[in-house]
């Protein structure tokens, strides 16, 4: 009898399990939550596009040039949000456009995040010239406007989804590196690091398996609000007719192409806009929860 | 003082370096032989390339190419455009001013709107203007701005008619360039529709341009100011019996100006990348526009030149910042 009631004190005492616990703090968000809801509305979309679009986004209608959405005169169901210029669905390019949108922000954030993650390290564990050398870059790279450094990148590579990718990962990349190298020497003066190292962990032991886990909570935030600046970036590119090239659907790309239009067709010019406004907003929030409900410091 | 202005001014000079080495070999990496990209399609004959790879020292090592490149830089010159065949340098500061203007006038546009929607949030903490002032703040946060503009354009100049789509003055009016500022000029010329035309024409680039600013700006400073507003010495001030305004606006607004400040430094990388956008939906003649048609044209040298001179730009006014915080707060001074 009494070892059952202790047991039971001993259940109700655990703590919940962190992957729980970080869920309490973070649903209790509402923001976060109605992010997190976008952010999968958005990457299902991307996901099932060939299902959802009514057409191809690349298929042209002769008939049909500039026609405004279903609600208003002049508009048809066939083309629930309007035509472009020359005939092609709006929806349809849209939901189109979310893949490359999505492809290129995920792309960029996980190339930044692998090779800024080793940069650190590096510079972390290592100090002395490696660091500064590293870091002297990093400065260079943060003091120019980050838009600048990335048309030109492009431009010199050559206008192009692959290369405005890379532009945009190499502008965001100071920021994974600051932040893994300022982790790394917090984490390194710790007793467990000490331990391990006093139990013979080979240096490459200490920097992924001892280090690197303990650095995870600020990357991961800075990934999420990163997947936001890297859309933006690349869409900016793409609005200026250096990323994606046409006929590729991508909302910067579409925007460009609307450019023209702003005087008679208001649709082609609101909507790709609205995609990318309504994703980064949700990439914010998403982030912003995530950062409240992983820092140890904000918890109550 | 000295001390702490000499460290800053020291430290800036690997970063000038870094520059250099970027502008340089980036233009390196261009892809094939520059003088042929340079000749475009229609080719060049054999001795016409030896000359122009003598003329722009294609033909010595890369590291005397460095070098020489250095030494034209820091006389000045960055080099002519391969279209104009102007100086890069006078190009430059010729339309620099307009983007100047438009960034200025975008900053104390964020500033206005940002620090009082900012304070009066913090103040009425979790009331529906809070909430509205945070809302909005995201949103402007993640706006594309490109497409703002073009939303603005859609709104106030095609639907209403209230503003120009774009230029910055009328065609009709030319003040006498003075300050090169088209507004302040305009008000010099004493001509009433001139000043009006200008300003017609700066308003929508201007809210364009400083939506992101402003949004970062009230966050900033209600965050800061709900951290002061915690102090004991609030509530010393509060209890003296100051109003509560001279509370607020005195006592703790000037200790929340610090972190301001320095966010408002950081903005202007923020507003050079803005205004290349701001300036191509607008049709502003400056620097960022300038930028883009370089790129178009491939004209590399505008394009080498024009990284060169925003990054230094954005370096020097990086070091005002910094210089400015150790004045302000000597313990920043002491600690370096």
């Amino acid at each position: 009898m009494t070892s059952e009631t202790a047991t039971a004190q001993v259940t109700l005492a655990a703590p919940p399990s962190p992957l729980r616990e970080f869920w309490g703090y973070f649903s209790a968000n509402h923001g976060a939550v109605a992010g997190l809801v976008v952010v999968i509305i958005v990457l299902s979309m991307a996901a099932f596009a060939n299902v959802l679009a009514p057409y191809s986004p690349t298929l042209t209608n002769n008939s049909a040039f500039l026609q405004p959405p279903a609600w208003q005169a002049g508009g048809s169901w066939a083309y629930p949000l309007g035509t472009d210029a020359i005939g092609r669905d709006m929806l349809s390019r849209l939901i189109y456009g979310g893949r490359l949108t999505l492809l290129i922000g995920i792309a960029v954030v996980a190339l930044s995040i692998v090779v800024g993650i080793a940069l650190g390290l590096v510079a972390g564990f290592f100090r002395g010239i490696t660091e500064i050398a590293i870091m002297r870059l990093m400065d260079i790279i943060l003091t120019l406007p980050s838009l600048l450094l990335g048309i030109v990148i492009v431009a010199i590579l050559g206008p192009g989804i692959m290369n405005a990718m890379l532009a945009v990962a190499v502008v965001v990349l100071p920021h994974y590196v600051r932040l893994t190298r300022a982790a790394v020497i917090s984490e390194t003066s710790k007793d467990y690091v000490t331990a391990a190292r006093a139990n013979g962990a080979t240096r490459l032991r200490l920097m992924f398996n001892e280090v690197l886990p303990n650095c995870a909570a600020p990357l991961i935030v800075q990934a999420s609000l990163g997947v936001s600046v890297a859309i933006l970036d690349a869409a900016a590119l793409g609005f200026l007719g250096l990323g994606a090239q046409p006929p590729a659907s991508e909302w910067g790309t579409m925007l460009a192409d609307a450019r023209e239009f702003v005087l008679r067709a208001w649709w082609v010019v609101t909507f790709p806009g609205l995609m990318i406004l309504i994703t980064v907003l949700a990439f914010n929030l998403l982030g912003d929860g995530l950062r409240d409900a992983l820092d140890p410091k904000l918890k109550r | 003082m000295l001390r702490f202005l000499l460290t800053r001014v020291t430290l800036i000079i690997p970063t000038f370096i870094g520059m250099t080495l970027l502008a340089f070999f980036l233009i390196r990496i261009v892809p094939g032989d520059p003088i042929e990209t340079m000749a475009g399609e229609r080719g060049i004959d054999a001795a016409r390339h030896a000359a122009l790879l003598k003329e722009y020292g294609l033909d010595r090592p890369v590291i005397v190419q460095y070098g020489i490149y250095i030494g034209r830089v820091l006389h000045g010159d960055l080099g002519k455009s391969m279209i104009t065949q102007e100086p890069v340098l006078r190009e430059f500061f010729a339309l620099f001013p307009a983007t100047i203007e438009l960034a200025v006038s975008a900053i104390i546009f964020a500033l206005v709107i940002g620090i009082p929607a900012g304070m009066i949030a913090a103040v009425r903490r979790n009331s529906i203007f809070d909430h509205g002032v945070m809302g909005a703040s995201l949103t402007g946060y993640s706006m594309p701005i490109f497409w703002w503009g073009l939303l603005l354009i859609l709104l106030f100049s095609v639907q209403l008619g209230w503003t120009p789509v774009s230029g910055r003055i009328d065609v009709k009016y030319y003040p006498e360039p003075v300050t090169g500022f088209l507004t302040i000029d305009a008000l010099l010329s004493d001509d009433s529709g001139a000043f009006r035309s200008a300003i017609s024409h700066l308003i929508l680039p201007m809210i364009v341009l400083g939506t992101q600013p402003l949004a970062i700006i009230a966050r900033m400073t209600r965050s800061a100011m709900l951290e002061v507003l915690g102090e004991d010495y609030i509530r010393t001030a509060r209890a003296k019996g100051l109003s509560s305004v001279r509370v607020v606006a005195v006592h703790a607004f000037r200790n929340a100006l610090i972190p301001v400040i320095t966010v408002i430094g950081l903005q202007v990388g923020v507003l050079f990348t803005g205004a290349i956008l701001t300036e191509t939906i607008f049709s502003w003649p400056g620097v960022g526009k300038w930028l883009i048609e370089a790129i178009n044209r491939r004209d590399y040298p505008v394009l080498q030149g024009g990284l060169l001179m925003l990054g230094v730009v954005v370096m020097f006014v990086n070091l005002l910042v910094d210089v400015t915080y150790g004045i302000i707060n000597p313990r920043i001074r002491k600690s370096t």
